[in-house]
């Protein structure tokens, strides 16, 4: 393409038909550029400085004076024809080169690469959450205490004597030299006793955490594993108050269905004292009467340990296994898979529990 | 504790249907958890009959053996078989090969016939061999299991039976009876006995209980027995070692007499190996009524029973054969030889009874739990007396246990008793207890009414008087755990049933929510998920070496841990230090399963023990120590922060089609020690650091604005990570985060944001190689002044128009005021300012 058009004689600007041949020759030319390229080429040859009808619009500097007012406007309503033009292709042109330019950019997203690692939480530390939302939501603070802890607060702040059997069947870890009497805390329970000591009644406080028995792991057992307790002190408490915070609880984590039952047991920090049953909808091979822990009143030998006064108050307590629970809620068949680290184990749950 | 049901239904009304697996889910709402099931029927089945054997011809066998080709009659002459099947012969007369040789023609035998089947799955069928149909087999106790003794058959007339050819066996032998175990909880040593579980039994189901104790006629009183001392001299807490020993005596027994099969029989199903006559009727006895006793033989004592605390250096040999060293705190039955036994834990060999026995001394004492458990603790010698002493029991069975013994020696080993016996010792005083009227109906939630009070306590064996105030109870002599108003509490909901409990929510008062710590906690330990990291556990039990190597930065440095005095494995005997050693035991272990990529975390305590460590004593229970000796309690108790690590190896993610993943570098390790920092808005300090488990070059120490080191990052040290078979370049950081916790602004106070244009000006500096970026980066800030909004460093270059042993550093910085256009002039004299610093204290140089 040159930027004139060959052998073409200079219109003149006054001659109205032939200036509006040149007109339609350019409109023509315009809408036959199919793109950007053509289409330049075509502003070039009818609107550069050599075509016809900048040529025409040149020769009105030569004209009579009287003659250069309807020259110009012919000029000017013609060049601005074939300007209107230009720029409506061009907006036509360049809305197609776009299109056609993000359609060639198209990939297949299901061959992408999944750049960024999704993380994950331990289960057993997601559910420890859930547990603690649950109380929180009901008004309870969460208490946190020492894993390696004194033997006081551990048994005998708890009525553990001395040489009843019960202190013993706990299976516990001591810490040398034994004359220290510190020991691996082997329930949450100590954190109680410390509640009770640096709280003002009433206290209502879940305790949840790692604890440690000296039982070798194997399927159903492990020496490290998790609790949650609660402890509620206040006035006029009664085990009926025990068995409605249970329930409460457990509909939150084993839905509306739920239910508890209580059994008759023996610990020496409560009096009276029950095995917890938790009535599970939905466990693996149809809803049934799972163990849950264990709860009852609070000893008033434990209360007198922290200076309250088992005249004016009464409390409750409760405690279950963490693992445990994930066991029955999350069908865990295996203790191993949750303190072995397998990375698979944590990744399957994600964020969530 | 295992309950065979026959011996359960003499004292207790149980169904003749019900099974074990019955009486257990009536026993759990008493409070007794099931623990299993013993019943033999669930592997042997029959027919198993009586027979005799009418002949037995001897056959040697080629291969040395001689076998008895035996004809066994199993129906008794004149009458039919019965039994019809494969391999029974209509004659009632079967004919067996048997291998063993302790019997003869006219023995009376166990057979089992074919059809029957023995434990193990083991099928008997007529079958050929040795050239003959051997149709049945004659059985030993342990083809029965019964016994371990496999040196030949079962021969009835030597455990004194004489039965009717064709009786069932199985009935003989009490196989068809059964056996439930429960689990008895500590404070219910009463319950180790037939009579106690025979009283809950009738507790749970609301019928009649007979007390096995009411059987037995015992003399009111006891004189001119055998001599018996108690002498104290050291009583634990107060309180007499022994404070009652009935002894009786038997004469002219046959010790060597069989134990007749019902008595074998409960025991095997009680769990209780059946040893000789005598010690079987001691064990029978304890079963029954819960009191331990004991057979000594008569002629082997020598003078008065002494009962007396160990003097220094004394030893005995108890009955198992082993010497044991006493302790002076060891209560002991002793004679003028010495020590006879370790009071209600074990007897002495030397006077133990034996087939040979014809004179017998019964014991039955009563002595204190809390002696009786710490004898049994420092000689590990768990028994079933101790078993019983130590929960504790009734000092007023003890007469009626020894009676018991006299009765079944005497009726079953043809002994004759002493008209006299021995009593000696003092009846502890009843327990007392004042139940106010309303008190248990307000700690259990049940409005009781008088009736179910009264009743369920007088149920339980109590005596209750009415009071104008509510009741007095006297506990049963048997429930030493009965001692307040909440024992008494829970006796009355047990016994009316838990389930009658009503469910009420009580309110909390108003909460304050999560601690700040708690939250910040949770907002780290989630932001490191959702950085990518897989929170992982591992145990904080580790080697002296793991501690030595990550606990502590520099080589040799001290850093005391804790030890336990009794860990699962003494090679990981202690407390960890730092999480570092399990996280990296966890990414071994992924990395053996086949997962090469990762990056995992832990948050967990670490122990650091200071200069105190515990207390040397510990107040006693039920009252609160002086503040004093509960500082000394809180002080005593190690530092133990929250640290979080995490270990890095291999990439930062999957490999794509069209992606190339970026191996984790010591970078990453300050990122996400930064990340924590970050979420809690704490300013982390990072430096060059040094620390023993960390490459020398690339190591970063953490600290606080305040100088407080909390942690370090970076790449792990090649060394270290070729002795632990971890891939190279694997990098970790570890992060005190309550320190990070603590340091968090309580409040965060506005910045004013400026919306002037910024002004930005580069500058490369060339500074000595062992200038730290971080620290030119500092002077600049520090020479620019207010109007600097932000200076980082973009780029680093060594190499040609470089001197050897510089560097160049470009740092890129922002300028803006807070209340003008900056002109380019103002800029570039803030930017003067700022190498002028950096010039004075570094000797940059701008290229």
């Amino acid at each position: 393409m040159t930027d004139t058009l060959p052998g073409a004689a200079i219109p003149n600007p006054l001659d109205e038909a032939a200036i509006t041949a040149a007109v339609e020759d350019a409109i023509a030319a315009i809408a036959a550029a199919s793109s950007l390229e053509e289409l330049k080429a075509v502003r070039l040859a009818h609107t550069g400085e050599k075509s016809p009808l900048s040529l025409a619009n040149r020769e009105i500097g030569g004209l009579a004076k009287e003659h250069k007012a309807a020259a110009g406007k012919l000029m000017g309503s013609s060049r601005g024809k074939v300007n209107q033009a230009l720029a409506a292709r061009t907006e036509v042109l360049e809305a197609e080169n776009d299109a056609r330019i993000l359609i060639e950019e198209t990939v297949d997203v299901t061959a992408g690469p999944r750049r960024r690692r999704a993380g994950a939480r331990h289960p057993l530390s997601t559910l420890q959450d859930r547990v603690s939302d649950i109380f929180v939501g009901m008004g309870w603070e969460i208490a946190e205490g020492p894993e390696v802890e004194s033997e006081w607060f551990n048994f005998d702040a708890l009525n553990f004597k001395p040489d009843h059997p019960a202190r013993e069947m706990q299976d516990t870890f001591f810490v040398e030299p034994p004359e220290a009497h510190l020991l691996m805390r082997t329930h949450t329970s100590p954190v109680q006793v410390r509640s009770m000591l640096e709280r003002e009644v009433p206290i209502y406080v879940l305790c949840p955490g790692k604890v440690f028995r000296t039982d070798e792991l194997d399927a159903t057992h492990t020496p490290v594993f998790h609790q949650f307790e609660g402890l509620a002190i206040d006035k006029n408490l009664s085990m009926a108050d025990l068995r409605g915070t249970l329930e409460h609880f457990a509909r939150q984590m084993f839905g509306d269905e739920a239910s508890i039952r209580l059994r008759p047991n023996y610990f020496p920090f409560t009096e009276p004292s029950a095995e917890l049953d938790i009535w599970h909808p939905g466990a693996k091979g149809g809803p049934r009467w799972i163990e849950w822990g264990g709860c009852g009143m609070v000893n008033p030998n434990v209360l007198r340990a922290a200076g309250i006064d088992p005249d004016i108050y009464s409390g409750f307590a409760f405690g279950m296994g963490i693992e445990r629970t994930l066991m029955f809620r999350n069908e865990v068949g295996d203790m191993r898979d949750m303190i072995e680290g397998d990375v698979r184990f944590s990744e399957h749950f994600g964020m969530e529990i | 504790m295992r309950i065979p049901l026959s011996w359960l239904r003499e004292f207790a009304q149980v169904p003749a249907e019900a099974t074990a697996e019955d009486v257990m889910a009536d026993l759990v709402k008493v409070g007794f958890e099931e623990e299993g099931v013993h019943r033999p029927t669930d592997e042997l089945t029959g027919p198993v009959v009586v027979g005799q054997v009418l002949s037995l011809v001897k056959e040697p066998q080629t291969n040395g053996k001689t076998i008895n080709w035996c004809q066994v009659r199993v129906v008794p002459e004149g009458q039919e078989q019965t039994l019809t099947g494969e391999g029974i012969d209509p004659s009632g007369v079967q004919g067996i090969i048997c291998g063993a040789h302790n019997f003869v023609e006219g023995d009376k035998v166990v057979v089992t016939l074919p059809g029957a089947v023995l434990p193990g799955n083991f099928q008997i069928s007529a079958r050929k061999t040795y050239g003959h149909l051997s149709a049945g087999m004659i059985a030993s106790v342990r083809e029965l299991g019964i016994g371990d003794d496999h040196d030949g058959i079962l021969v009835l007339s030597r455990i004194g039976l004489d039965p009717e050819i064709g009786t069932d066996a199985m009935e003989l032998l009490g196989l068809y009876d059964q056996a439930a175990e429960i689990n008895v909880t500590p404070d219910r040593g009463y319950a180790f006995s037939i009579r106690g579980v025979a009283r809950e039994y009738a507790h749970a189901t609301g019928t009649l209980f007979v007390d096995p104790a009411s059987k037995v006629t015992a003399p009111a009183s006891l004189q001119g027995g055998y001599g018996i001392k108690l002498n104290d001299d050291a009583p634990i807490y107060g309180k007499p070692g022994c404070d009652r020993f009935v002894a009786r005596t038997v004469r002219g027994v046959d010790a060597s007499r069989p134990t007749p099969p019902w008595m074998s029989s409960r025991l095997r199903l009680a769990g209780v190996r059946s040893i000789s006559l005598p010690v079987d009727i001691s064990n029978y006895v304890m079963l029954e009524l819960g009191q331990p006793n004991h057979c000594y033989d008569l002629d082997k004592l020598s003078g008065d029973i002494v009962v007396r605390r160990a003097v220094a250096g004394e030893k005995i040999t108890t009955l198992d054969d082993k010497e044991r060293t006493l302790d002076v705190e060891d209560l002991l039955i002793t004679d003028d030889s010495g020590a006879i036994g370790i009071a209600g834990v074990m007897g002495g060999a030397h006077t133990e009874v034996s087939d040979s026995t014809t004179n017998i001394l019964v014991e039955a004492a009563h002595f204190d739990e809390v002696s009786i458990a710490r004898s049994r603790r420092r000689h590990k010698l768990p028994s079933e007396a101790s078993k019983r002493f130590e929960r504790g029991v009734d000092w007023h069975v003890a007469n009626i246990a020894a009676q018991r013994v006299v009765d079944l020696l005497v009726e079953l080993a043809g002994g004759t008793a002493d008209e006299t016996g021995t009593d000696v010792g003092t009846a502890p005083d009843a327990v007392t207890i004042e139940l106010p009227a309303d008190f248990a109906a307000a700690r259990i939630g049940i409005d009781f009414s008088e009736e179910q009070i009264t009743t369920s306590l007088v149920d339980l064996g109590a005596t209750v008087e009415k009071t104008a105030s509510g009741y007095l109870v006297t506990a049963p002599s048997w429930r030493n755990d009965l001692e307040t108003k909440e024992d008494l509490s829970e006796e009355i909901a047990r016994l009316v049933g838990y389930d009658n409990i009503p469910a009420t929510l009580p309110v909390a008062p108003p909460g304050r929510g999560l601690s700040r710590s708690q939250q910040q906690k949770r907002r780290v330990v989630q932001a490191l998920a959702d950085a990518g990291l897989t929170e992982v556990l591992s145990y904080p039990f580790v080697t002296k070496a793991a501690n030595d190597t990550f606990g502590v930065a520099e080589e040799g440095a001290p850093r005391p841990a804790l030890k336990l005095a009794n860990p699962i494995s003494e090679e990981h005997g202690y407390l960890r230090t730092s999480i570092l050693p399990g996280l990296i035991e966890v990414v071994r272990r992924n990395h053996s399963r086949g997962f090469r990529d990762l990056a995992v975390y832990e948050a967990g305590s670490v122990f650091l023990p200071g200069d105190k460590l515990g207390t040397e004593s510990i107040p006693p229970l039920g009252i609160k120590p002086s503040d004093e000796v509960l500082d000394g309690l809180y002080d005593g108790v190690p530092h133990q922060p929250l640290h979080i690590a995490a270990v890095l190896t291999g990439h930062d993610s999957p490999a794509a089609a069209t992606h190339t993943p970026r191996a984790w570098d010591w970078a990453d390790a300050l990122d996400i020690a930064r990340l924590m920092a970050d979420v809690l808005g704490v300013e982390l300090v990072i430096s060059q650091g040094s620390h023993q488990a960390f490459h020398p070059g690339r190591a970063a120490q953490l600290a606080l604005r305040n100088g407080d080191v909390v942690g370090y990052a970076g790449e792990l040290h090649p060394k270290l990570l070729a002795a632990h078979d971890m891939p190279a370049r694997s990098v970790a950081l570890e992060v005190n985060v309550e320190a990070l916790f603590d340091a968090a602004a309580d409040v965060i106070v506005a910045k004013h944001i400026s919306g002037f244009p910024v002004a930005t000006q580069d500058v490369a500096l060339v500074v000595p190689q062992d200038v730290p970026a971080d620290h030119v980066l500092a002077a600049l800030r520090e020479g620019a002044g207010v109007l600097l909004e932000d200076v980082s460093l973009f780029d680093v270059y060594v190499g040609p128009g470089i001197e050897e042993g510089k560097k160049s550093l470009a740092f890129g910085l922002r300028f803006r005021a807070d209340d003008r256009t900056l002109t380019a002039d103002e800029a570039s004299e803030a930017r003067a300012a700022a190498v002028a610093v950096a010039t004075e204290r570094f000797g940059a140089v701008q290229r």
